[in-house]
């Protein structure tokens, strides 16, 4: 019981990890709260359900498909709102609220397009393979989640470490003024980060769906409630910190459903992480620092 | 001689005030020009315009033949003219690595690459040393040698400084001149804003006086050195 519990913990704790490194990339790069965050991660699982319902493509490509519809909307949203509010340096609050603007836009226009009742994948889109490994019950599904979810952090990651564009992103999250005089092209990667942010909470979006199988517009919002959380907790901006404190908020997500309440899950995760950060005011990896102009 | 950079009546407005108010000047190419003056005469913002960090209000600034008053400063930086930033601006989060490999982020010549680091590594023995750590580590005088040798990465034509001996102990303010002096002998042209007028001075074969957003003297160093006006205004008399 208790490891079937972990699994499920694993599963969706890695997928609020994946959302939450889009959203905490945005802040550390762009400096932005990005609360149309979300609503991109909604999108994407309509995009998914979309391109399989209407076009017939297999899941394999409707996924990626999806991916980078949303890192377009994401890119969209930089180039078309965010970018105006930068040149003419709109103090930080502007863009946060502008951001909702876009949220409450695209949940109500899928809502239009797509009516509020919650939609599903058809039956045969989602892998249905299953094995038991001792007493667990592991699902395809839920392996191929954790694996998308842990490989495109990895790659993330990896890239953010060991590559000259995420040295230059980790100099442009230090100082945009700095990162320019060397060279970089700032605005460019103000624009890449959007895209690449709103990809990965696209396809967490993807993932959620396939998950639960249920698609609503207004399914960002929870996600965004913990995807705030997840980056607060883990440091703002902190990549690590995102990656496990997204897995921390579905591990007391999931068993504080399973073992205490299941009404009172997401009650007893929030109250968690108001305590640790009681404790710990600037989150697991915070540090803080100023940022220069 | 031909000029590498020359400023034409150069405007900018800092907020509502006119911190440069119509400046022109030139600098020859190999060589090493001061523009000195007092706190807020509008040195860091000429400085600042030259890289397109700020957007002139007014004037041209033709960087060998080519106007560049309205290019962005990553473009700026790709063309040569390279900038060394007020307050030993060194990304204190990267190490001394990746300070100066980003230095070296417009190029694409990685043999070229390697052997400028290995120019800074000559200039600057302790970098070598101190590679792997976090440059926010660094003493003040370790971090303006970080500064200067990220800019050498990118291979400048025209390095410009502002104020490098800011903040610094005597001793090292002398080291970090004449590191530019040796730098200046390889060809590189040097414009060097500076509040320690008498250092500045001394290294500069040409040099600007700028008082209140305006250009009041110039001359060879030598002669600004020995001009009464200036050694009563910046040397204390």
């Amino acid at each position: 019981m208790f490891t079937q519990q972990l699994l499920n913990a694993l599963t969706l704790g890695s997928v609020y990890a994946l959302f939450a490194l889009g959203f905490t990339l945005v802040f550390g790069v762009l400096a932005v709260i990005n609360l149309s965050h979300g609503a991109v991660f909604m999108v994407g699982s309509y995009a998914a359900l979309t391109l399989v319902t209407r076009l017939h493509l297999p899941l394999g490509i409707a996924l990626p498909a999806a991916m980078a519809l949303s890192g377009c909307l994401g890119m969209a949203i930089d180039v078309l709102i965010l970018k105006p509010l930068r040149a003419r340096n709109a103090p930080h609050l502007i863009p946060m609220i502008a951001t909702i603007g876009v949220a409450i836009m695209l949940s109500s226009a899928a809502q239009g397009i797509f009516g509020a009742e919650i939609l599903r994948f058809p039956e045969g889109t989602i892998p249905a393979g299953e094995f038991t490994l001792g007493e667990v019950h592991v699902r395809a599904l839920e392996l191929s989640i954790v694996g998308i979810s842990f490989g495109l952090m990895a790659v993330l990651f990896l890239a953010i470490r060991r590559t000259q564009l995420g040295r230059a992103l980790r100099a442009i999250a230090e100082s945009p003024r700095s990162a320019s005089l060397l060279g970089i092209n700032v605005e460019g990667l103000f624009h890449a980060t959007s895209f690449v942010a709103a990809a990965l909470g696209g396809v967490a979006g993807v993932l959620i769906g396939l998950n639960f199988n249920a698609i609503t517009p207004l399914m960002g919002q929870p996600i965004l409630h913990k995807g705030i959380a997840v980056i607060i907790l883990g440091g703002m901006g902190d990549i690590r910190g995102a990656l496990l404190a997204g897995l921390f908020l579905g591990f007391a997500e999931v068993m504080s459903k399973a073992y205490l309440s299941s009404q009172m899950g997401d009650a007893v995760a929030f109250g968690l992480l108001f305590l640790i950060l009681l404790v710990r005011p600037s989150g697991l990896f915070g540090r803080v620092l100023e940022r220069k102009a | 001689m031909s000029a590498l950079l020359s400023v034409e009546d150069l405007a900018v407005n800092y907020g509502h005030i006119e911190a440069v108010k119509g400046i022109g000047f030139e600098l020859e190419a190999g060589e090493i020009t001061a523009l000195v003056g007092a706190n807020g005469a509008g040195k860091s913002t000429t400085l600042l315009a030259l890289s397109g960090l700020l957007r002139p209000a007014r004037g041209r600034v033709l960087f060998d033949g080519e106007d560049v008053t309205r290019l962005k400063p990553h473009q700026i930086v790709r063309r040569g003219l390279v900038q060394v930033a007020e307050g030993r601006a060194i990304l204190a989060t990267l190490s001394v690595r990746e300070n100066l490999a980003l230095g070296a982020y417009a190029r694409r010549d990685p043999a070229g690459v390697a052997a400028s680091l290995e120019e800074v590594f000559h200039l600057f023995p302790r970098l070598e040393e101190r590679l792997e750590q976090k440059a926010g580590n660094l003493s003040g005088g370790e971090q303006q040698m970080l500064a200067i040798g990220r800019a050498m990465m990118a291979k400048p034509r025209l390095l410009l400084l502002d104020e490098p001996s800011m903040g610094l102990a005597p001793l090292l303010v002398q080291d970090i001149f004449r590191t530019l002096v040796a730098i200046n002998r390889t060809g590189l042209t040097v414009l060097l804003v500076e509040q320690n007028v008498r250092q500045a001075l001394r290294i500069a074969r040409r040099g600007f006086v700028l008082e209140t957003g305006r250009i009041v003297l110039e001359g060879s160093g030598d002669q600004l050195l020995g001009d009464p006006r200036v050694v009563e205004a910046y040397l204390g008399g």
